[in-house]
């Protein structure tokens, strides 16, 4: 299968080149011979997405999603790998739900599914979780997502018996006693909407120790959804004194601020909260300058009886598979922030590096992983048109550019717009 | 006016405002000579969905629906299906379809309101939501400013206590502001939102500065919950360095007004002497608080005006 006459996002720029797959590997990248193939002529083609971050519902919630529904959403969205967080019910702490979400990946045959650990017991942040037996399930690194392990001892514990195992910890940064009940960001958008705000102290602060104790024990440490400017120049900061950081942010961090909140849409509703101006601007100054080194979704599909509710109760998070890319491309792309090979590098390239997957660039040999996407197109988010069972999303009516035509895993094509 | 819903005083008009208390004294004028019966909403029905204890704000939209000729029922949380897990949306969809005019909610989150009004075809008045506005508070202080000055344009207001959980205080600035009043806060640091000078408070750092020339002083309930939460060590100390007595009152103008939402701790945001002084309007701001109800409720679901 040759790919033929598409512009090819390699490392070092975009040229224009046929991609010639076989046994589901790059066997080469320049000008092929004859051969069968789709005519890439005006598509970009680049190395195959990879989501560290999303949640795929399943064991627990299959209302909101499943590993089906979630895998289909993720090659809609040009995904060929996704990590999916532990905070199933049961929660991701033992082998047996590891091997059940591989098990259902592998049937869906979609993506690439690689489940992420629990760091404690049910995530209740008192005993360690089977680390061990779950990297042998096939975990790639361990996370508390959606809150931190309080216990700052039990957290250092943590990431010194991950080490042992070569897992990383994953760290959903929120001092639990601060951020109090609160569900917006403090400023004055809480305070005209009168909903619980929760300051960017509450994120930094567990940033800050999570970087101490990385520093302090010599390991690596890898922060979750940074939406705070404070807690972009903490990494700065750690990164330039040596600190073995790395760091993610989300389309939302960079594209929208609490404003948005003020019409108390609860498809606004996230956590950590949609912040102010000052900190979407850093968050895309850190995703320039190398600080953020990656872009991933945080998908987090609901229902739509969890979200037709009151603000306060209504659940968090924002479906964002099927448009994290447009919106990747849109705002930091076509925006003048970072080059073709850079967006590769933040949606593939520094996923693969941090979590060691195979994949994330185009070279001879490498798994035939390929996103192929139409840059010029011009297409508006509508909920509607979701594969993905959560709806929900801020973005409804967003007029984007980027649309991806094909997604490629291990030579087959997984996802195809006619 | 030409609203289907009372949702806060944020998004109104001066215009609008001053049309709601014109009618709003006029109706106190009448029932201060006894007058009680109105015509407005004869034939309609209004239902007060409470899910927050309240006797006054309650009592006042049941008073004033029923001074209108309105059939009134009351729900209260601890009779209605609420508490075995019925959604706002449905309980809205359920009392819309008994062909209710109008639903007065009282919640304890904040944009609960807006969403029973995207909900429901009936009129929906804010009684109250979370920290985020109590329209009909604001108002009701409002014609109480009104009619002893003539006018709210020109004032000015000091707010004082738990600025930061007070959906009066907010619905107040609002409303204040549009007409042209000015209005000063000051609440322990622990419990003072960001951002209200962008919405045009004064913010003060002290009782004097925030009573300084005053037209008017509004103390605000302070929960004792909030000790519990360690926003201020105890009432005791809160009633010393941020309570109002008569010598604090001082600072504001001869004859300032006291208002109050109530009820009022003594002797913790306000003193006895405060409260039961002459200057203060806590007494009338109850009957200024049905006129203004009969007010809203008549421009949003009125037949007649007047």
């Amino acid at each position: 299968m040759i790919f033929k006459n598409a512009e090819v996002v390699l490392k070092s720029g975009v040229v224009r080149a046929d991609v010639t797959v076989e046994n589901g590997r790059i066997a080469a990248i320049g000008k092929a011979g004859a051969g069968d193939g789709i005519d890439c002529t005006g598509l970009t083609l680049f190395p195959g997405l990879i989501d560290m971050h999303v949640h795929l519902r399943d064991p627990g919630f299959e209302r909101k999603e499943d590993i089906l529904s979630g895998s289909r959403a993720a090659v809609k969205g040009g995904f060929t790998q996704i990590c999916c967080m532990p905070n199933t019910q049961p929660v991701t702490d033992n082998k047996v739900v590891v091997t059940y979400i591989k098990e259902r990946a592998r049937a869906a045959g979609l993506c690439k599914v690689h489940p992420i650990g629990a760091i404690t017991k049910g995530q209740k942040g008192e005993e360690l979780a089977a680390i061990g037996g779950m990297k042998a399930a096939g975990i790639v690194a361990i996370s508390e997502d959606g809150k931190s392990v309080q216990n700052t001892k039990l957290m250092a514990n943590a990431m010194l018996y991950a080490s042992d195992f070569g897992l990383k910890c994953l760290c959903h940064c929120e001092d639990a006693s601060l951020v109090d009940g609160g569900v917006v960001n403090e400023g004055y958008c809480s305070t005209v909407t009168g909903l619980k705000g929760s300051v960017r102290a509450a994120e930094d602060i567990i940033i800050a120790r999570e970087l101490c104790l990385a520093e302090s024990l010599g390991l690596p440490v890898h922060i979750c959804h940074v939406s705070t400017y404070s807690g972009v120049q903490l990494i700065r900061e750690a990164k330039a004194r040596g600190v073995k950081v790395t760091a993610e942010t989300c389309p939302h961090y960079f594209t929208l601020t609490d404003d948005a909140i003020r019409s108390f849409d609860t498809n606004t509703k996230v956590n950590p909260p949609l912040r102010e101006e000052k900190d979407r601007l850093a968050v895309i100054e850190g995703l320039r300058d190398g600080t953020l080194d990656c872009i991933v979704t945080d998908h987090a599909p609901h229902h739509e009886d969890d979200k037709r509710v009151e603000y306060n109760a209504a659940a968090f998070g924002i479906s964002g598979l099927e448009t994290s890319f447009a919106l990747s491309y849109t705002q930091l792309v076509k925006g003048g922030i970072l080059s073709l090979p850079q967006l590769a590098e933040k949606m593939s390239a520094n996923p693969a590096k941090i979590l060691g997957l195979e994949g994330g660039e185009l070279e001879t040999g490498a798994p035939a992983d390929l996103t192929i996407a139409d840059l010029g197109k011009k297409w508006k988010v509508d909920p509607k048109d979701f594969v993905s069972k959560g709806k929900n999303t801020p973005f409804a009516g967003r007029e984007v550019f980027g649309k991806v035509v094909y997604t490629v895993v291990d030579g087959e094509i997984k996802y195809g717009e006619k | 006016m030409n609203r289907k819903d009372l949702l806060g005083l944020y998004g109104l008009s001066a215009e609008e405002i001053a049309e709601i208390l014109d009618l709003g004294l006029f109706f106190k004028s009448a029932l201060k000579r006894g007058e009680k019966e109105h015509g407005a909403l004869k034939g309609k029905s209004v239902v007060t969905l409470f899910y927050e204890n309240s006797t006054r704000t309650r009592t006042s939209f049941e008073l004033a629906a029923k001074f209108l000729g309105a059939q009134v029922v009351n729900i209260s949380v601890a009779t209605s299906s609420v508490q075995k897990g019925e959604t706002l949306v449905d309980t809205g969809k359920t009392l819309d379809a008994m062909k209710n005019d109008v639903i007065v909610i009282r919640h304890p989150m904040g944009g609960a309101p807006k969403l029973l009004a995207e909900t429901v075809r009936a009129h929906v008045v804010n009684g109250g939501d979370g920290m985020n506005e109590h329209p009909t508070q604001a108002l009701l202080d409002m014609l109480t400013l009104k009619e002893h000055f003539g006018r709210l344009s020109g004032l000015t207001v000091a707010i004082l206590g738990d600025i930061r959980h007070s959906r009066v205080a907010r619905s107040n600035l609002y409303g204040l502001t549009r007409s042209g009043a000015q209005v000063r806060m000051f609440a322990p640091a622990t419990l003072m939102p960001e951002g209200l000078a962008r919405e045009g408070a004064v913010i003060c750092r002290s009782r004097e500065e925030a009573l300084r020339g005053a037209d008017a002083v509004m103390g605000l309930r302070i929960q004792l919950e909030r000790q519990k939460a360690g926003n201020f060590p105890s009432l005791g100390e809160y009633a010393k360095y941020y309570g109002v007595d008569e010598q604090i009152l001082s600072e504001a103008k001869k004859g300032a007004l006291i208002l109050h939402p109530g009820p009022v701790n003594r002797g913790v945001e306000l003193t006895s002497g405060v409260i039961d002084g002459a200057q203060s309007r806590i007494e009338d701001q109850v009957l200024s608080g049905l006129s203004v109800r009969m007010a809203v409720l008549s421009l949003l679901s009125g037949g007649e005006g007047k």
